[in-house]
């Protein structure tokens, strides 16, 4: 094959690969490929499957909505409410707490900075799993493990952590927390340190105290940054499943305190088989995250047309 | 004049000691894994991780069977998580690179704004949505339960893409004139001029993508099934299970699997962390 190519086709191939309209295209093409088939694809196929039945590759039978109205049950709601409850409480601790913190890292008195930073980053670089294995394990039932201790020296009796709905989701937030408040300091610490220090200096010499500077000058400048913080918690919290997962061991949670709109997704699709019914729930999934990020751009999108 | 510089010490020390809570509460989970790791498994079971570390029941014997092929897959487990982290990697670098320094520096190119949303959209939707169209692709492919389908859907890791986007942002295109006259091709440009000056945006994804690959959990749990070619916290996870009787493996594994990402970071981490600030998200 290759002596049939002759010099002058292989040149012109080279001039087209070259072209100003080619050369980019070239550059994006492991993109686009990438795109059509493990996202346009996938998202389609999730859609179609969603009304299937699925027993296997050749029996498959088109049950219109069945899927979607079989999602309205009890187990459904609980994965919902726990994805919700989860998402919210790590927004409202993860993004107000590693701010404070990188505020403190960030000020002009010497507070071990270069000890801290890394120090807090450290928990990122342990999967889910080891994390989940730590927690699961101090957060045992036992009155001697770690957390009842702790929670002991505070007058309160042993707690059953991993059997109940709300300590389970107090676990489970502390893990993300744990995992992730460090990420989130280094966001805002970069976020702080674009802020030019002439701005402070202007704002002290118009009298303005730390608690205004901190309205009207930290907070405005860093306002991407929140909302990169927040985009990518909602990201997390609504894709969340590994942690419930290395807490349990298992998709499916006792009494579902701890099962997740993607650990139900999971359960039904690989454990109980039934990929048409994990499709409905994955497309739930996906117009609640698209919901939320264009109610999240609105809102911020509006915000922005005002200053 | 003296109250304001008391004031300052005051709140120096309460920064300090507010920092320092946090930084026990990050650090103290691996004392506790590493003293954990050298405890039996029915310890664990009964008691979980305890304040008290009970030296007296130190034992080596589970790290013995950690490391023996007959009685344990870990030795298996750590090989598949080295290989599939290190062709994810130097995969998804070369391949997010080259897009998103497309996207970066053609200014004039026609889909710039299109492909750039295609990347937004792919980074705001969670891939677990779509497991199982993608597993169904993986089958069709026959890649399922082979290192390609571990990490190829994920190569165009879209983070990666937009960050080395915005890196690019910021490159000396003169630069780019001068090559041009020198006589080179756009692609030679890439290579020779630009990929050079990347190199803290490397250095930042390498980090990024490795470590995300290597802890990685949902994908790699739906598109692999003999247990001999798990990922390291696959496996760990299979042994949480409630039907589980290999407790004895859990810790060690864990720690075992941390220590190298630790020390890995403690050399690089100044590169990590400017690497992430400087490029960064200022969108």
């Amino acid at each position: 094959m290759q002596a049939i190519h002759s010099p002058h086709k292989a040149g012109r191939f080279r001039k087209f690969l070259n072209s100003p309209n080619v050369v980019p295209m070239v550059f994006v093409l492991p993109f686009l490929i990438s795109f059509l088939l493990f996202f346009i694809y996938p998202l389609f196929s999730t859609v179609q499957m969603s009304f299937q039945e699925i027993n296997g590759f050749s029996d498959v039978r088109y049950i219109g909505f069945d899927n979607y109205t079989n999602l309205l049950n009890d187990r459904f709601y609980s994965a919902v409410r726990v994805t919700l409850t989860y998402t919210f409480w790590t927004i409202l601790i993860l993004v107000p707490l590693p701010l404070l913190l990188a505020i403190a890292l960030n000020s002009k008195q010497r507070v071990g900075a270069a000890f801290f930073k890394p120090a807090l980053f450290i928990p990122q670089l342990t999967s889910v799993i080891v994390a989940g294995i730590f927690f699961r394990f101090a957060f045992s039932d036992s009155a001697d493990a770690l957390i009842n201790t702790l929670v002991g020296f505070l007058g309160i009796g042993p707690v059953p952590w991993l059997k109940e709905a709300t300590p389970t989701m107090f676990a489970l937030v502390t893990l993300c927390v744990w995992r992730w408040l460090g990420v989130n300091i280094v966001y805002f610490l970069a976020g702080l340190q674009s802020i030019p220090s002439e701005l402070y200096e202007a704002a002290a010499i118009d009298g303005a105290g730390p608690g205004k500077q901190f309205l009207h000058i930290t907070l405005p400048s860093i306002k991407p940054t929140i909302i990169y913080v927040i985009t990518i918690s909602v990201y997390g919290g609504f894709a969340m499943f590994s942690e419930s997962y290395a807490l349990f061991g298992t998709a499916r949670t006792p009494g579902e305190i701890g099962s997740t709109m993607v650990g139900y997704l999971y359960q039904q699709a690989f454990v109980e088989a039934r990929m048409g019914f994990g499709a409905a729930a994955g497309v739930v999934l996906l117009v609640m995250v698209m919901m939320i990020n264009l109610l999240q751009l609105k809102f911020f999108g509006t915000f922005k047309r005002e200053d | 004049m003296a109250s304001v510089g008391e004031k300052g010490k005051l709140s120096r020390v309460i920064m300090i000691a507010v920092l320092s809570i946090f930084a026990v509460g990050a650090l103290l989970p691996f004392y506790f894994l590493i003293v954990s790791a050298f405890k039996p498994g029915v310890e664990m079971v009964r008691y979980g991780i305890t304040l008290n570390p009970h030296f007296e029941k130190f034992t080596l014997n589970q790290f013995r069977i950690l490391f023996n092929p007959e009685e344990s897959n870990y030795f298996h487990w750590y090989k598949n998580s080295l290989l599939y982290t290190g062709v994810q990697t130097v995969l998804s670098l070369v391949l997010t690179a080259m897009v998103g320094y497309g996207l970066g520096v053609y200014k004039r190119f026609r889909y710039r704004n299109i492909v750039f949303m295609m990347v937004l959209l792919v980074l705001m939707i969670p891939i677990e949505i779509m497991i199982l169209p993608l597993y169904k692709e993986m089958v069709f492919f026959k890649f399922f339960d082979k290192v390609w389908g571990v990490v190829l859907p994920f190569a165009v890791f879209p983070a990666a893409v937009f960050f080395f986007r915005q890196y690019s942002l910021g490159l000396p295109l003169d630069l780019m004139d001068s090559g041009r006259i020198d006589g080179l091709t756009e692609y030679g440009i890439f290579v020779r001029i630009m990929v050079p000056l990347m190199k803290p945006a490397f250095g930042a994804m390498a980090i990024l993508i490795s470590m995300n690959s290597w802890n990685s959990i949902v994908w790699p749990m739906v598109v692999l099934r003999s247990n001999e070619k798990l990922t390291i916290p696959i496996g760990l996870s299979t042994l949480i299970t409630p039907y589980g009787n290999n407790y004895d493996l859990l810790m060690p594994g864990a720690v075992l699997a941390v220590v190298p990402i630790v020390i890995l970071f403690m050399l690089n981490q100044r590169a990590f962390i400017e690497g992430l600030t400087a490029g960064g998200i200022k969108g």
